[in-house]
């Protein structure tokens, strides 16, 4: 059976974060109804960073994924008659999902108090970069400057050159999922005997609130966490290495790791150096140390070092690109992959909910056209 | 109790950082999770002296005679939980743990997938005592496949999982992030899949087995990327904050020391506008920046002129005038800056916890804004052990002298177990 099935969303998220938020209520069987403007300038439908030409709105990557298992209603919001709609799709809803900003939320009179006291069931979620509220309220956002404002983008990449944000819109993605934590926490308070309310979500409250030692630093000890290059903090090494055939990861936080690390390729002989007494003599001197290990790492192949880690309790890992983590035979032997099939993009690989649940096990659909339910949702209203 | 999740109680094993991320989340919104710790490994918990310099975990750098209590970490992750020590390798912890599985709705783990069944606590066992228990697993590649057995940390599922693949600069090789996300993703994906089964037990009185990937977890939150990728579409490949769709787009250096701004231009508007801002009108008509086509083709140029711009201005004053004109611009926020960030600062967003062997200090809040059930963040984490008494009471039912027993035996205790 499905966990969520019986209850229905608005999602109003135009953006990544908002969509994200409301894409686990369809994978769990609730009735996810995308409100998208009928010109489909929806921003998920926009090519974005993703181009290729035969690529149309209905095609391109970030709507397939993020609104798979949602129907589409297509409804121009800005004429009364648009209005009313949405606001009967409201009253029976269990949770609206919006990311709007200030004035459209005032144009279709869905400010939190307001909609509250019309809908006293409703969870109303709004996801906005800075909050409702506050000095940066009224701000532009981008996910590199969620990134940067949330604290993130400082300590990311090499402390000689600029920081770096991931590519991808993780900021989004986070403000997106506490939305989603927040609406079930809702919904079963609500459930339990009490009413509906507002969840409110500021993407860079998100950011900052997952932070492991940037912010405890500074107020335990008032240092300043900085840019390190491509390793952490804590010990080294802790990196990516080269090796004869591509790439591997290498994460030994301690001595014990170190020394069998150190065994396994071969090297024991580098701890008579006292600047590799240690991991964290070695985090004083990572370039040499890097040097000092890769003409070996050179000579291995990752297959045989990853394993021959692990085999010694060393925490190594693969090194996967967005094509290789599609062929990882551990996420085909979790079934994480499902090949989805669409009428005009045809099968497509669809990563999967990230927990296998033994009762309750996400369903994998395809996203919507346009207005494929325009019908079906506006008869139902009927 | 108050907050949202009154009522639900978790039996919280989990150490490090994703799990108690996602069991404090689940305690800021009103769940009461008892976070069970090993005296065996409380000594362990307290890292290595040169790593606690490092990382700065004690206040002052001083780890005080109690050290496991003035933990930075244990401090930020265990707020509003309560901790008793168990010893479950033992016969007595074990049978202690059994009659507390009986009690709780949740419980949730972060072992490598051999610990929980050795001791007869993997999901069968659990439910065995109680058929109401989520059982929530969150290893680094999760319970079964051909990783299953490896150990972890996030800094292997960054580059495990392909989010590295979207970082660096160009030409070089991936980067991990400065701060192991994937632990705090995996974090969000525990709590997600545990209020979704908490829904389904209500409804039908049935547990279940939660078996995340911290891998799978990253992974899924670059789907639109594997899917481009799966239909050849080509995904944006490294080349420091650079995008193939806009331009500008990166941190370029600002007046001071390790000082930048943010900046992401998404139209052509936005460049006159921004032209404006830099009292450089003849940018907007220069057929090299022009378009984002123009500006894209002359990036370095651009970032060049955009440098020697930025640097000799204020990060904060430029994010103003520039977000005045309506574009996209951050400072780029240091761990100081976070803790006195204005917006952050007027939304009351860090909170001053008073834990007694700490003292007041500032924490992150709860980013979750309840409007009914506010999160409550207002309990400092426990001492070690701090709840012994009240727990095997009031759940149990042991009487004080079967406690005291327990205590003099060394099966439960406020300090770690002496090493042997």
């Amino acid at each position: 059976m499905t966990a969520l099935a019986g209850l229905r969303v608005i999602d109003l998220g135009a953006d990544v974060a908002g969509a994200w938020c409301a894409r686990p209520f369809a994978a769990f069987g609730a009735d996810v109804i995308r409100v998208e403007a009928p010109d489909a300038s929806d921003p998920l439908r926009r090519a974005g960073p993703f181009d290729a030409p035969r690529d149309t709105t209905e095609t391109r990557a970030p709507h397939l994924y993020l609104n798979a298992g949602k129907r589409s209603l297509a409804l121009d919001t800005s004429d009364a008659q648009g209005r009313a709609l949405l606001e009967r799709l409201i009253a029976r809803a269990d949770v609206l999902v919006e990311t709007l900003d200030p004035d459209r939320r005032a144009a279709l009179n869905l400010e939190p108090a307001a909609a509250g006291e019309r809908h006293p069931r409703l969870i109303h979620v709004s996801i906005t970069p800075f909050g409702l509220e506050g000095p940066y309220a009224g701000f532009r956002a981008a996910p590199m400057i969620a990134a940067a404002l949330g604290g993130y983008m400082y300590i990311g990449g090499s402390p000689e050159r600029q920081p770096l944000a991931n590519l991808s819109p993780q900021p989004d993605c986070m403000a997106g999922l506490h939305g989603f934590v927040g609406a079930m926490a809702a919904l079963r308070h609500r459930d339990s005997g009490g009413r509906g309310q507002h969840v409110e979500i500021a993407t860079q409250e998100c950011m900052a609130s997952i932070h492991q030692f940037t912010i405890t630093r500074w107020v335990y000890n008032r240092r300043i966490q900085r840019r390190i290059g491509n390793r952490y903090q804590r010990a080294h090494p802790i990196t990516i290495y080269r090796v004869a055939d591509g790439l591997v990861s290498i994460a030994v936080a301690n001595q014990e790791q170190y020394i069998r690390f150190l065994d396994l390729i071969g090297m024991a002989a580098l701890r008579a150096d006292p600047r590799f007494t240690d991991v964290f003599t070695c985090s004083e001197h990572t370039e040499a140390f890097d040097a000092a290990v890769t003409p070996r790492l050179l000579t291995m192949r990752k297959e045989a070092l990853v394993f021959g880690c692990q085999k010694q309790r060393v925490p190594a890992g693969f090194v996967n690109d967005l094509r290789e983590v599609l062929n990882d035979p551990q996420y085909h032997a979790r079934g994480f992959w499902t090949q989805v099939e669409h009428p005009i993009a045809g099968a497509h690989a669809h990563a999967g909910f990230p927990v296998r649940m033994s009762e309750t096990p996400p369903v994998a659909r395809r996203a919507p056209l346009l207005g494929e339910h325009d019908a079906a949702i506006r008869g139902e209203l009927a | 109790m108050t907050g949202a999740l009154a009522g639900v109680r978790v039996l919280d094993l989990t150490r490090v950082w994703a799990g108690p991320h996602a069991t404090r989340i689940l305690a800021d919104l009103g769940a009461d999770v008892i976070h069970v710790t090993s005296r065996k490994l409380a000594g362990e918990l307290s890292v290595a002296p040169a790593t606690a310099k490092i990382l700065g975990v004690y206040p002052d750098d001083e780890p005080g005679e109690r050290h496991w209590n003035r933990n930075s970490q244990t401090n930020d992750l265990l707020r509003g939980k309560r901790d008793i020590t168990l010893e479950f390798d033992t016969p007595e912890g074990l049978a202690l743990m059994r009659r507390l599985v009986a009690h709780v709705d949740v419980v949730i783990e972060n072992y490598s997938p051999r610990v929980m069944p050795k001791y007869g606590l993997g999901f069968a066992g659990l439910r065995a005592i109680n058929p109401r228990v989520i059982l929530c697993s969150m290893p680094g590649y999760g319970a079964e496949g051909p990783l299953s057995g490896f150990i972890s940390y996030g800094t292997n599922v960054d580059p495990a999982s392909g989010l590295a693949s979207l970082m660096g600069y160009r030409g070089e090789l991936p980067y991990i992030g400065g701060n192991a996300y994937p632990d705090p993703v995996a974090a969000l994906f525990a709590a997600s899949a545990i209020l979704v089964a908490l829904r389904h037990q209500r409804a039908t009185g049935r547990g279940q087995y939660l078996d995340l990937s911290q891998c799978e977890a990253t992974t899924a939150l670059l789907g639109e990327f594997s899917l481009a990728a799966s239909r050849g579409t080509p995904v944006p490949t490294r080349d420091g904050n650079r995008l193939p769709d806009r331009a500008p787009n990166d941190a370029y250096p600002c007046r001071g020391e390790d000082r930048w701004i943010a900046i992401s231009i998404e139209s052509d508007a936005q460049w006159r506008a921004l032209s404006g801002v830099a009292n450089h009108p003849e940018w907007a008509t220069d057929t090299r920046f022009a378009t984002t086509a123009a500006r894209l083709a002359n990036i370095d140029a651009l970032d060049a002129m955009m440098r020697g711009w930025t640097s000799g201005e204020d990060t904060y004053a430029l994010m103003r005038r520039l977000q005045e004109a309506g574009i996209a611009a951050g400072a780029v926020l240091d761990g100081r800056d976070l803790v006195e960030d204005a917006n952050l600062n007027a939304r009351g967003f860090f909170r001053e916890i008073d834990a007694p062997e700490v003292g007041p200090k500032l924490y992150a809040g709860q980013p979750i804004r309840l409007s009914a059930t506010p999160p409550r963040l207002d309990r400092p984490a426990p001492t070690l052990g701090q709840h012994n008494q009240e727990v095997l009471r009031d759940l149990l039912g042991l009487t004080t002298a079967e406690i005291d027993d327990l205590k003099t035996r060394g099966l439960i205790g406020d300090r770690p177990a002496p090493a042997k």
